[in-house]
């Protein structure tokens, strides 16, 4: 039986993107007309019944997100689309941007709706200037079809959507983050409390949504909230779209239910299809630089938020890179390190000297002049920033370090005697350095 | 949902130890209340909080994450924990990151045994670093009068960046670049004398480390006076006296005036002067001038000149106001020009060979004895500037036990002053002063009580009217250039219905100067504010027109206010330099 169940993807390449038209005749915008004949509680009711988990890579209930900002009696409310999707191995809300922006358009509308919100922004990454063209005519299109902007379905709601461009900060993917870069200040996040429903964009009470955690909300409010809980697992609503990418044969996005296997999203034949060129699977990142790392012992793990988190994994933002056994661990984290030392933001010193120092230490493994002790110290970095750094990204920056001492401290070990199991470090030796 | 009421009793513990507070109470608040310290560094009680140096955290039953205390607000039912092994580890840790990105020279830093980050150093039983050392040399930026930066020192907490936008709304430093390049700096990297910067000194007196200090001119002062040449005079502000003992270990506000009159001497100064003469004399020339615009129409509302912080601020951000500036020198400047003048004739001494310093709480005022319009006596009129903090450090290297010297008095012809002039020091004091010599001048009648407490105080935008033998005169007070800014939108948007304006660009005055002894916080300025109106009710002489030495000045030298003489020496233009 297939393990792939197409609910966001079903339009893929079967309608032309920015065609309201076609998106209708695919029964599209069919959602947002029944959502004008709910109340808002109702909606967000079936959202919470969904169990629609947040897609960005946190995974926080949607519902809940919903509940809160519902509940605040302050006016405007600003619906924000987090579309910077920064994490590296992740490409799904481009697919959903570029092959169906108007499922996207339709969710944050749907939003827009229930919050009498009348603004929406979508904080779009900067390297996806092309789609960027997309998404506009697919706006300008809904709101000529009368889908978007004044009088939407000839009531008198009006909600319009801007799009605003990253310049290339992974930071910027981080919520407040995001609002700052979008109010024109710099993308650094911001202190919480007050939390982004209460205090968001413009000072103003919003909700920070990611693409494809927008584009489940036209399915849920036509299908119902338990009839879309039930196509994944009973604490994952949905479907997810996975990214696989490194060295998976298949490499690609593909939406399956929660609930498959991570066996079956690398090696199943319509999925990831095994391991390329017959290569040996070494180890997989989940959900990007900030995921944990798995190993083919856990392939059997259920693919749901609960159970991978219970198990030391992270479905995250989706994404699966596929390692084989050319790969050395520590110079794969010390091309992880490299990103978030990057990428960091600078403000806190956790985050900005943690990494820094981190890589000195990684460095030492690679060249065999690390020490027993150098162990101890990496462990109280990793916990340090997992638990002291100011905002998600230095929290999460040590997560592929930790799976890795956890389940392969003897590749570590190894170094420490000069030997790289992989083959990658110690090259130069005979070269003399 | 966080919702907070100030109202609301709020019942935690920490380390099990039972505390109720108000809503709205940090962590490190509610700490101290059952006497647990934690430690801080990025945060400083009178700036927005920023939680990002991260030494502060705590546990939190039930939280996964260590709880910043700066920051998070104590919720009913709280247990918190801020010495578990945990905490202290993480603590160290990150102590240990600052430092190694630090170059740790403490021996030859100007903060050495007086910082904040050795104090944490030192708690924490910091004896080696586990980390690669990163910290870069970096450029010593010292191109202007007033503030050095040695970034090399900066640890990034962002205090002074805090100090410039949010109190001072000035934005000549901020934040820049990501990850380990973070930095604080100019626009475009320029040089602070090509910013916006007022020399204000205020990011200094928050920079919890050497990053941010006074360009120190103590070599300049002990070559002087080891010349035997020169005959070196000295003037001191009326803020120091109730400072200066501070940095002896005194409490704040402890009024220093004899010992610190005693130790100049011992420096070595020829002539321990008062520059509070010169505020009186200051009064005199201001009140004469506020009259002569409300009789004869000039521009209003007046506004003080006496800041010289403020007075770069109007020059950078509302050149057009700068009519509104009074033409009076600061009574630093009056003080320089009378010194190389009136004193060099009475005395004998050629100009030539005075060398006039003047201590002072301000950075800003390094920068003001530059101007080149300040050389009325032919010379550069006041040709040093110390602030509080260099005089410490001469009275230390001298070997003076400053606590236990015998008070001494100030030197004729400039050290007699009234009450009025001490209060110069305090946001409020140039206007109480001037009330209390402007209206006995309009009345003719003698002022019972001499005492305007309304416009004292050290927050907000203060306001008054008094009445003059029928004109309503309308005041306002206020400190801080970020509190000026509003005073000055008024004005442009002709909104503003006030004679005289008094704007101190320091939050409280010049108690709170940028040159002030360091650690200094609201609490501690109110301190020294009240160590400014001990002086002055302790005094017999509270009015600047009844010291005898202003009228005999008057009557030798200057002849009459506003006169020829007093335009030449004690009053100036401004120049206007918008950015």
């Amino acid at each position: 039986m297939s393990k792939i169940k197409q609910v966001l993807s079903v339009n893929f390449g079967k309608i032309q993107p920015d065609s309201v038209e076609e998106y209708v005749k695919a029964g599209g915008y069919e959602a947002l007309k029944k959502a004008f004949s709910m109340e808002p509680v109702a909606i967000i009711n079936e959202v919470k019944a969904a169990k629609l988990l947040g897609r960005g890579g946190a995974a926080y209930p949607a519902g809940s997100k919903w509940e809160q900002l519902y509940e605040i009696q302050e006016f405007p409310k600003y619906i924000v689309c987090n579309a910077d999707e920064g994490e590296p191995g992740t490409f799904k809300d481009k697919m959903l941007l570029e092959k169906d922006p108007l499922r996207v358009i339709e969710g944050m509308t749907i939003a827009g709706k229930v919050f009498n919100s009348h603004e929406g922004y979508i904080y779009i990454r900067g390297e996806y200037r092309k789609i960027q063209k997309v998404f506009q005519s697919a706006l300008d299109n809904a709101e000529k079809a009368g889908y978007l902007g004044n009088n939407i379905l000839g009531t008198d709601f009006s909600f319009k959507i801007h799009i605003m461009t990253g310049a290339g900060a992974y930071v910027c993917g981080e919520n407040s983050a995001l609002l700052n870069s979008t109010e024109g200040k710099v993308g650094r996040p911001r202190i919480k409390p007050p939390h982004l429903a209460e205090v968001g964009l413009f000072l103003m009470p919003t909700l920070v949504n990611n693409v494809e955690s927008f584009a489940n909300v036209p399915t849920i409010v036509l299908v119902g909230g338990d009839e879309y809980l039930s196509y994944g697992t009973p604490d994952s609503g949905g479907t997810k779209l996975v990214c696989l990418s490194g060295h998976a044969a298949n490499r690609g996005v593909y939406e399956v239910p929660f609930g498959v296997t991570l066996r079956d999203i690398i090696f199943d034949e319509e999925i990831g299809g095994g391991v390329a060129n017959g290569g040996k699977l070494k180890f997989y990142h989940l959900g990007g630089q900030s995921g944990p790392i798995g190993f083919p012992e856990q392939l059997d793990t259920a693919y749901c938020c609960k159970v991978m988190r219970n198990n030391g994994l992270s479905v995250g933002s989706g994404a699966v890179v596929v390692l084989d056994e050319s790969v050395c661990i520590i110079d794969y984290l010390k091309s992880v390190t490299e990103f978030f030392i990057h990428e960091s933001c600078g403000k806190c010193v956790p985050c900005r000297e943690g990494n820094t120092q981190l890589q000195f230490i990684l460095d030492k493994f690679s060249k065999g002049t690390a020490t027993e002790a150098d162990f101890a110290l990496m462990k109280k970095l990793s916990t340090t920033m997992a638990k002291a750094s100011f905002c998600g990204l230095g929290q999460a920056a040590t997560t592929a370090l930790d799976s890795c001492l956890k389940y392969r401290k003897a590749e570590f070990e190894a170094h420490l005697n000069k030997q790289c199991p992989a083959g990658v470090c110690f090259t130069n030796e005979e070269g003399g350095e | 949902m966080h919702h907070v009421d100030p109202n609301v009793d709020v019942n935690l513990k920490i380390n099990n130890i039972p505390v109720t507070v108000k809503g709205g109470t940090t962590i490190v608040e509610a700490a101290s209340k059952v006497g647990i310290k934690i430690p801080t560094l990025c945060h400083h009680p009178d700036l927005p909080v920023r939680a990002t140096c991260r030494i502060c955290v705590v546990e939190v039953k039930g939280q996964k994450r260590f709880k910043t205390a700066c920051n998070t607000m104590v919720e009913e039912g709280n247990e918190i924990y801020t010495n578990t092994k945990a905490v202290r580890e993480a603590r160290k840790t990150i102590l240990e990151l600052i430092l190694a990105d630090h170059p740790m020279d403490c021996l030859k830093c100007i903060r050495n045994t007086n910082c904040e980050l050795q104090d944490l150093a030192n708690e924490y039983n910091i004896k080696e670093i586990p980390f690669t050392p990163t910290a870069e040399v970096l450029p010593i930026e010292a191109n202007n009068p007033s503030i050095v930066r040695d970034m090399s020192k900066c640890i990034k907490c962002g205090r002074c960046v805090e100090a410039c936008q949010a109190v001072q709304d000035v934005y000549a430093i901020n934040t820049a670049n990501r990850s380990h390049e973070f930095t604080i700096t100019t626009a475009y990297g320029k040089d602070l004398s090509e910013s916006t910067c007022t020399y204000c000194g205020q990011c200094i007196a928050v920079c919890p480390v050497g990053a941010l200090y006074e360009k120190d001119d103590t070599g300049r002062v002990w070559e002087a006076l080891d010349n035997k040449e020169l005959h070196v005079v000295v003037q001191t502000a009326p803020a120091i006296r109730v400072a200066l003992g501070e940095a002896f270990g005194m409490d704040p506000g402890s009024v220093t005036t004899g010992k610190m009159v005693a130790a100049l001497r011992r420096l070595g100064f020829d002539k321990v002067f008062d520059t509070n003469f010169t505020a009186d004399l200051t009064i005199i020339e201001e009140g004469n001038e506020l009259l002569q615009r409300i009789t004869e129409g000039g521009t209003l509302p007046m506004m003080t000149s006496c800041s010289p912080g403020w007075i770069n601020y109007i020059e950078k951000f509302y050149p057009e106001l700068l009519p509104n500036v009074s033409s009076c020198k600061s009574p630093q400047q009056m003080f320089g020009a009378l010194a190389k003048t009136f004193y060099a004739e009475k005395s004998g001494i050629s100009a030539a060979n005075i060398f006039s310093v003047s201590i002072m709480p301000c950075t800003a005022k390094k920068y003001e004895c530059t101007r080149p319009e300040m050389n009325s006596s032919g010379y550069q009129d006041v040709d040093v500037v110390l602030t509080t903090r260099e005089l410490a450090r001469m009275i230390e290297e001298a070997g003076i036990n400053f606590n236990n010297l015998a008070e001494e008095e100030y030197d004729a012809p400039f050290g007699l002053s009234s009450g009025a002039a001490v209060i110069f020091g305090a946001s409020g004091g140039v206007m109480e002063a001037a009330l209390r010599t402007v209206y006995e001048v309009v009345t003719g009648e003698v002022l019972q009580d001499v005492e305007f407490t309304a416009v004292r105080g050290y927050t907000g935008i203060r306001e008054a009217e008094v009445d003059l033998a029928g004109t309503k005169v309308r005041i306002a007070v206020t400190s801080s250039l970020k509190n000026a800014k509003t005073l000055m939108e008024q004005i442009k948007k002709g909104e503003s219905n006030y004679h005289f304006i008094e704007i101190m660009a320091c939050p409280g005055g010049c108690i709170g100067g940028g040159g002030q002894p360091f650690r200094a916080t609201a609490a501690i300025k109110a301190n020294r504010a009240a160590g400014v109106y001990e002086i002055d009710s302790s005094q017999e002489l509270r009015q600047s027109h009844k010291n005898p030495s202003i009228t005999e000045i008057y009557e030798q030298f200057l002849e009459k206010p506003l006169g020829h003489k007093s335009h030449e020496l004690l009053h100036t233009h401004y120049t206007p330099r918008k950015i």
